[in-house]
C-alpha cells in the first residue's frame, strides 16, 4: 500500500511523517509541492512545519501548490487525506475541512505531551481507535486555535466530526477543545497535534500516534476486500 | 501605475490576542483609557493598469484574506495621477 507524504518548501515533519506511514506496514512514497500528480498513493499525509514560510498566514500560500491540486480533487472522490499541525491549517485554507487555525490565545507556542480524547472512531484515520479512547501524543505549535461559526461548530459536533477533543489544559484556546476535525465523508481529517512523533517509544511519549498510520490501511484493505467505497 | 490597498483585519468576533497583548501593555507605558486593540494587516499593491474590481475581490477573497474569520477593504488611495496634473 503506498501512502503519499508531501514535502513544501518548509516542511518540518515529512520524515518522521514516512517512518510512521513505514512502521505502520505501508510504503511511503515522497511528494513534491510542484507535482502535477499523485503517482497512485492510495492516501496522502500533509505534514507539519511551517510551509512557505508561514508567511501571509500557515497554509495560505500552500493551498496553491501544484499538488493540492491533484490532493483537492482526490480528496473529493474519496482519497484519505491527514493534515498533521501545518498540513491541518493547509487543509482548512484549502477549504477541504472547515473552520480555520489562528494564533494561540495565550500567544505562545506550546509544546508538550498533549492528552486527547478520540470521540470520532469511524473515520478513515481513526478506524483502529474507539470513541473515548484516550492518547498521548506530542503538541508543538503557536497557531493551533480552532474557530469556527457557531453554525459550522453544532453541525460539527452534531454530525460526529471532531474527531479529536484536548484533554486537561486547553493548549491554545481551541473552540469546544477541538484537536481533530474531519469532512463529511471522513475521509480528510486534520488534527493540530502530532501522531506522527508517537510511534517509537524511543522517541515519542507513547505509540499512540501509530494507529492514525494503521487506521489508514484498515480502511483501505477493508474498503478493497468487501467492495464498499471509501 | 496604479495603488491599491487591501486592509485585512480579524473579524469582530474573532479574538485578536495579538492586539489583546497590546492593549494589556498599555498602561505601562502610561497609556490609560484604551479600550480595545485590534491588529490588522495592511496589504499594498501596484498595478500596471487599473485592475477589475471583480479582480482585486478574488485576489482578497481567496489569497490575501481569510473569509472564514477575516474581513478585508479593498481602497486606491491614489488614482492614477496624469502626468499634466503634476
Amino acid at each position: 500500500m503506498r501512502i503519499g507524504v508531501v514535502t513544501f518548501p518548509g516542511s518540518l515533519d515529512e520524515v518522521d511523517a514516512a517512518r510512521a506511514v513505514a512502521l505502520a506496514g505501508a510504503e511511503p512514497v515522497s511528494l513534491w509541492h510542484g507535482d502535477q500528480d499523485l503517482r497512485d498513493v492510495a492516501a496522502v499525509v500533509l505534514p507539519g512545519g511551517f510551509s512557505y514560510g508561514d508567511y501571509l498566514r500557515c497554509g495560505a500560500i500552500a493551498r496553491f501548490a501544484p499538488v493540492m491540486t491533484a490532493v483537492r480533487q482526490a480528496a473529493h472522490d474519496g482519497l484519505p487525506v491527514l493534515g498533521i499541525c501545518n498540513g491541518f491549517q493547509i487543509l482548512c485554507e484549502a477549504g477541504l475541512l472547515p473552520g480555520a487555525l489562528t494564533r494561540n490565545r495565550h500567544l505562545r507556542f506550546r509544546h508538550r505531551d498533549q492528552w486527547l480524547r478520540i470521540e470520532t472512531a469511524g473515520t478513515a484515520w481513526t478506524d483502529s481507535y474507539e470513541a473515548g479512547q484516550e492518547i498521548v501524543i506530542p503538541l508543538k505549535s503557536g497557531e493551533g486555535c480552532y474557530v469556527a461559526d457557531p453554525d459550522t461548530l453544532a453541525e460539527l459536533a452534531a454530525s460526529g466530526r471532531i474527531v479529536a477533543r484536548y484533554l486537561g489544559e486547553n493548549p491554545n484556546g481551541s473552540l469546544d477543545d477541538i484537536a481533530a476535525v474531519c469532512n463529511e465523508t471522513g475521509n480528510v481529517v486534520g488534527i493540530m497535534p502530532h501522531p506522527e512523533h508517537a510511534v517509537e517509544m524511543l522517541t515519542g511519549p507513547s505509540t499512540d500516534g501509530l494507529g492514525f498510520f494503521t487506521s489508514v490501511l484498515k480502511h483501505l484493505t477493508g474498503a478493497e476486500t468487501t467492495g464498499v467505497p471509501a | 501605475m496604479t495603488r491599491v490597498v487591501v486592509d485585512v483585519m480579524l473579524k469582530p468576533e474573532i479574538l485578536d490576542p495579538q492586539g489583546q497583548a497590546v492593549a494589556d501593555a498599555l498602561p505601562r507605558l502610561g497609556v490609560t483609557g484604551v479600550r480595545s486593540v485590534r491588529i490588522g494587516r495592511r496589504i499594498e499593491l501596484e498595478f500596471e493598469s487599473t485592475p477589475e474590481r471583480q479582480q482585486l475581490d478574488e485576489l482578497a477573497d481567496q489569497l490575501l484574506a481569510n473569509p472564514v474569520i477575516e474581513d478585508y477593504a479593498i481602497s486606491l488611495p491614489e488614482q492614477a495621477i496624469p502626468e499634466e496634473a503634476a
